[in-house]
């Protein structure tokens, strides 16, 4: 029989299990403050444990007229806040009222909801990035899973805090132009597909400003494999492994 | 008469004799330490010329600095270099023993050692001990046939690449590295790139920090930069210094002559028999 801790606490819910385990789970997620306003950039790849299962996953969505989220983690919890905030967006228009929530409203009730089921052993497991523009005041900030979250001129979730916020640490500089950030995301992202193996090579930039949301077509960046050092690893000694 | 009475000497190498022990207390919650990164940033490159090898210098002993500038680049022969990250004290032992069987080695065949000597050396003896030697290194030379840069990982596999990284703030480095090589860096841009990818991981990783140390080597010559670059020097030291606000007063002085109780031998060896 299975060891099962008594759950005393819990009273008569203990046969229920509420520590889950992510099953489809989306890579790092990359975003920059820019001159006109926040640049976001994902891979499209939602893998199945090791199996990289699907490959038009888009893990960036508008959220009203003024903000961007992207998720890293569960594809299935992200669709889920998807549902939550488009709730929260439908009510907000129905007020009629001129005003839309901006993307500090939208960050602040992501942090609500991801803290509150952190607190009940039930979490959505997901990092999120939560970018926009409203009146010229550009806002670009994240919560993890646990509820952990702040505003930053870039940020990242996953691998992208390791492999590309010390690249943005030493590049990024405020006003940058629209092709130099999306330059420096490249950078960022290449080396994510170099060295995360649940990164794929078919990439997706949006772009969020006081005039809208473009999410781009998917496209790809290519990669160096020529280094002469690759070509015969052996030859300083051969019969090595 | 039986085997059991005739004690065999040790033969070298891992004894497995404690793992069906290890596993048992293991499954019954005593847990042996866990694996603990004392928290580095090395890299090494190859540029036009040869090979630079880059380490930061902080050490650590689990939350604590306990060596602001330690040494991670360590001697193995004088054209061939070894970065150490991992447990320090195994790194250091290992880089020591293999620099002495290679010094032997010059002298049994006459001829500058070359790297794969020094790769097949530590491999082999990081795989004898199954990983519990805890030595992740990064080792580079130029000898006859040319410049080397290997990794060295601690169950005893080996990468050989143009340009490597290693530590917990390896990925850092590596980020910088991934962004910017390029095949026949000059000797200037390579030290650049060796400096910036050590800077990301003493910056944005915390198990690494204070200064950069740099190696040069290429053939026929060994630039040792000790502390190349200091960016996290002591910015606010007091130009007073420090003094104590009052002396301390005497207030009774009384000396006691300690008594001679050694008697000492004079003439004539007492050992000799």
């Amino acid at each position: 029989m299975a060891s099962k801790q008594p759950d005393a606490l819990l009273g008569p819910e203990s046969d229920s299990q509420r520590t889950q385990y992510p099953y489809v789970t989306g890579t790092s997620v990359v975003a920059i403050k820019y001159k006109d306003g926040i640049l976001m950039a994902s891979d499209m790849g939602g893998s199945y444990g090791s199996t990289l299962r699907y490959k038009s996953v888009e893990r960036i969505k508008p959220i009203g007229k003024h903000s961007l989220l992207g998720a890293s983690g569960e594809i299935s919890d992200f669709q889920e806040i998807l549902r939550y905030l488009d709730e929260l967006i439908l009510y907000d228009n129905m007020w009629d009222d001129g005003n839309s929530l901006g993307p500090k409203e939208v960050h602040n009730y992501l942090t609500r909801i991801m803290y509150n089921r952190r607190n009940k052993f039930n979490p959505l497991w997901n990092s999120l990035v939560l970018g926009g523009v409203k009146n010229g005041q550009k806002y670009l900030g994240t919560v993890s899973m646990i509820g952990v979250n702040f505003e930053d001129n870039h940020v990242a979730s996953g691998f992208g805090n390791h492999l590309a916020r010390p690249i943005l640490r030493q590049e990024w500089h405020e006003n940058l132009s629209f092709e130099d950030g999306v330059r420096l995301l490249e950078k960022c992202m290449l080396v994510l597909l170099y060295r995360d193996r649940s990164a794929i090579n078919k990439f997706q930039i949006a772009k969020i400003t006081d005039e809208g949301v473009t999410i781009h077509q998917p496209y790809s960046l290519k990669t160096n494999w020529e280094f002469s050092a690759f070509q015969n690893p052996s030859q300083g000694a051969v019969g090595t492994w | 008469m039986s085997t059991s009475d005739v004690e065999l000497p040790p033969k070298g190498g891992f004894s497995f004799d404690l793992c069906r022990r290890n596993e048992m207390l293991s499954k019954k919650g005593a847990n042996p330490p866990s694996f603990r990164k004392t928290g580095t940033t090395i890299v090494g490159l190859i540029f036009q010329d040869g090979v630079i090898l880059g380490a930061d210098t902080r050490a650590t002993a689990g939350s604590i600095v306990c060596d602001k500038n330690c040494e991670k680049i360590h001697y193995m022969a004088p054209n061939i270099y070894c970065c150490g990250a991992g447990t320090a004290a195994d790194t250091e032992a290992v880089t020591d023993m293999v620099n002495s069987q290679l010094q032997l080695h010059r002298y049994h065949t006459g001829r500058e050692s070359r790297v794969v000597t020094a790769l097949t050396l530590l491999k082999s003896h990081l795989f004898k001990y199954q990983g519990h030697v805890q030595a992740a290194l990064v080792l580079g030379g130029v000898d006859v046939t040319g410049p080397h840069l290997h990794t060295i990982y601690p169950h005893g596999s080996t990468d050989t690449l143009p340009f490597a990284t290693m530590g917990s703030g390896s990925l850092a480095a590596m980020a910088v590295f991934e962004s910017k090589y390029r095949e026949g860096l000059t000797k200037e841009e390579g030290i650049n790139l060796v400096c910036e990818a050590i800077c990301a991981g003493i910056f944005n990783d915390l198990g690494s920090g204070s200064n950069v140390d740099l190696c040069v080597i290429t053939k026929g010559h060994k630039e040792y930069l000790r502390n190349y670059q200091v960016p996290n020097h002591r910015a606010h030291i007091s130009s007073k210094g420090f003094t104590f606000p009052k002396k301390t007063e005497v207030l009774l002085t009384k000396i006691t002559p300690l008594d001679e109780k050694v008697e000492v031998i004079e003439a004539g060896d007492a050992m000799e028999e």
